[in-house]
């Protein structure tokens, strides 16, 4: 599985392709981070359409593996997050250090482009908006959760 | 038979049709297009943007693919992952 609701390791996924043959690691970490949009950023909440995301992450994996001799891990998580959590690991090991950088950038540009995964970030102003990279700004504004807004 | 389709809506989308899934009564074959008609006119629908990426039975799909009853549509706002 690629999606989880657990805090993500990414030095034991790294751990996991490494191998006697597998010479070249190259980890992309994403973390979350404080700002966005000159806005001061609390925490978010990633939300996905699971099933289809799964079988695009698997899909990702296994073209990379095909493109590139290279062994590839991806996680990706779901459900609400602090800033400086690990939002999105990719792993890639590769026989030399050229296919691994190149599978590995390949790889997080993928998951942005096919990965159904939502993002709605909580600012310290109080006010929520779902993430989008094709409205002005980035964001667009979004309404409280029915129960109100969270501490 | 099936004699409906699924209509799943993610993120914003959700939000304003205060809904993440709607069954439409279908007893034919449509477009995705078609779909996307019948979900505007729903409360909250008319706030939807006129192109949205769709997906059915977990492929992303165009608005003329056609749909069964028993597919499942999904309306999914701009991705935001990693």
């Amino acid at each position: 599985m690629h999606l989880t609701d657990q805090p993500i390791d990414a030095a034991s996924l790294a751990g996991r392709i490494q191998t006697a043959r597998r010479g070249g690691v190259v980890t992309f970490v994403g973390h979350v981070r404080d700002h966005h949009g000159g806005r001061a950023v609390q925490r978010l909440e990633y939300s996905a359409y699971a099933p289809m995301a799964e079988t695009a992450c698997a899909e990702i994996v296994r073209e990379a593996g095909e493109r590139w001799p290279v062994s590839v891990e991806l996680r990706h998580r779901t459900g609400e997050l602090g800033v400086g959590e690990v939002a999105v690991a990719v792993a890639v090991a590769g026989d030399h250090r050229e296919e691994a950088f190149e599978a590995c950038r390949w790889v997080i540009d993928e998951v942005k482009r096919r990965v159904p995964i939502w993002k709605r970030e909580y600012y310290e102003d109080g006010t929520v908006a779902w993430v989008d990279p094709t409205a002005p700004g980035g964001a667009v504004p979004a309404q409280y959760p029915a129960e109100g807004p969270r501490a | 038979m099936p004699e409906s389709i699924r209509v799943l809506l993610f993120a914003r989308y959700a939000e304003l049709l205060g809904a993440d899934r709607i069954d439409l009564a279908l007893a034919e074959a449509v477009t995705v297009g078609d779909v996307l008609d019948r979900v505007r006119m729903l409360p909250g629908g008319s706030a939807l943007p006129g192109a949205m990426l769709c997906a059915v039975n977990l492929r992303q799909a165009t608005h003329s693919d056609l749909v069964s009853p028993g597919d499942e549509v999904a309306l999914l706002p701009p991705l935001a992952g990693g």
